[in-house]
């Protein structure tokens, strides 16, 4: 078994992704990793839609800790000069109105075509919403941050997504613990590997036929 | 002028009909939730309710949402005690998917019905019934399962979805301070769908944990204007957060 790169280091290559200025709104699981590593020297103001931008990390005591500064993800944040709060129809219109320059989210599946399904599956019979349709259609860019392949051993980057779709023609960069793929008009391009994986290896795990960046490298962390 | 401040939660609530639609204020945390409404909803024992909430509900028995994982009271006990027909709503389902809410093991039976609305359309479409306005077009939804029976329009460009306005018979909402005239300020992440499901509702009522004399709310800091607003009740010492 080869090594995939872990949970904080997907999040790490993502955070590289991130300019000075930009505003973010990170998901919950890997992308909200993210927080934790913006490069030195930029500076990024996160946005949750509950109603928060410009805010901190998470305290580093109970002591610290405010009832009332809690994120989307449901972890507290600490307050940083310049936070603000509003309420959801003003934060879903910053979302809309192209005013979030960057959202990382999960993906259950990713297709050819930058489709995203990330909301429910099939068997499952209901499923959460929540912010996810609006924020992968409304958010200047969209990064998926996921691993390559399922539990289970199921492929996540598909021709076409089996599952309900969350936005069609959405996303832009997907980073997992073995590849960075570009979406781009004419297919996926592989950009980066992880340490000691093949092309060969990588397309094996992924359904559409990769197209090989003739700057192919390592992913640099 | 008619006194909007009310002595007791049960008294609040007490009017409210089988077969109302109700708002429930609040993204699903801890301290953005009307939990003292809605236990008295519970105990009042209205039922066929109609339910327009972001989430269902079931957060508060698992702690997501608030300081140290504590349980907190959410819309899951209406529907433990089988008091909701239909949600309208973008989370319906629990967060842990291991340990499902009411709403969802009532769903799969077919005991009630659900209307899924992505959260931003779901507190635009809030938006506009308080606003007066009957619908409107947004890109949100658009090649997914949302646009199901929906008018379609390119606009700029872009294909969008008619979306029609949201208003409800009554809004259970929780803010920080109230002075006796129902204006409103809130603290932190309070404001979620609180304040703008206090402008759509015939009768908004909202649990505050203090009410001040009218004149001792700074107006520059109000956040929800008192005309919105019909009832007020504070939350008693021992019951604050």
């Amino acid at each position: 078994m080869k090594e995939r790169l872990d949970r904080e280091t997907i999040a790490l290559r993502v955070a590289k992704e991130f300019e000075d200025g930009w505003v973010v709104n990170l998901g919950a699981g890997i992308p909200g990793l993210a927080s934790n590593f913006v490069p030195e020297g930029k500076t990024v103001i996160f946005h949750a839609e509950n109603g928060v931008l410009g805010f901190g990390g998470v305290p580093s005591t109970p002591e610290e800790e405010n009832p009332y500064y809690l994120g989307a993800n449901g972890l507290p944040f600490s307050a940083l000069p310049g936070m603000c709060f509003f309420h959801h129809a003003d934060s879903f219109a910053m979302i809309r109105g192209k005013h979030i320059d960057v959202t990382v989210l999960g993906a259950l599946q990713v297709s050819e075509q930058g489709d995203l399904a990330n909301w429910t599956f099939p068997e499952r019979g209901i499923g959460n919403i929540g912010g996810a349709m609006d924020l992968a259609s409304g958010c200047g860019k969209v990064i998926i941050a996921m691993e390559h392949v399922s539990p289970k051993g199921q492929l996540k980057i598909l021709k076409k997504c089996s599952y309900p779709l969350t936005a069609s023609r959405c996303v832009s960069l997907i980073v997992t613990d073995i590849a960075v793929i570009e979406v781009m008009p004419d297919g996926l391009v592989l950009k980066e590997t992880a340490p000691g994986w093949t092309v060969e290896e990588i397309q094996a795990l992924t359904e559409p036929k990769l197209i090989v960046s003739p700057n192919l490298r390592e992913i640099e962390l | 002028m008619k006194k909007k401040v009310f002595v007791s939660f049960a008294e609040a609530v007490a009017d409210i009909p089988d077969g109302a639609t109700i708002m429930f204020g609040g993204f699903g945390h801890a301290v953005d939730k009307p939990q003292n409404l809605i236990l008295a909803l519970r105990d009042q024992g209205a039922k066929n309710l109609t339910m327009i909430l972001n989430g269902a509900g079931g957060a508060g028995r698992l702690g997501i949402g608030a300081l140290g994982g504590k349980p907190f009271t959410d819309e899951e006990i209406l529907q433990e005690n089988r008091q909701v027909k239909k949600a309208i709503c973008s989370v319906p389902s629990s967060l842990v998917m291991s340990k499902p809410n009411a709403f969802e093991k009532q769903y799969r039976a077919g005991e009630v019905e659900l209307e899924y609305v992505p959260q931003g359309t779901l507190v635009e479409r809030i938006r506009a019934g308080g606003a007066g306005l009957g619908a409107f077009f947004t890109p949100t939804g658009v090649g997914t399962l949302i646009e199901k029976g929906k008018e379609k329009r390119v606009i700029d460009g872009r294909e969008m979805l008619l979306e029609y306005g949201l208003r409800a018979d009554y809004a259970l909402i929780r803010a920080y301070c109230a002075d006796t005239m129902g204006n409103l300020i809130y603290r932190g992440i309070m404001r979620s769908f609180n304040a703008v499901m206090a402008t759509a509702a015939k009768v908004t009522i909202v649990e505050v944990d203090k009410i001040v004399r009218a004149g001792e709310l700074d107006p520059e800091a109000v956040v929800t204007p008192g005309i919105f607003i019909d009832r007020i009740v504070e939350i008693p010492g021992e019951r604050k957060q």
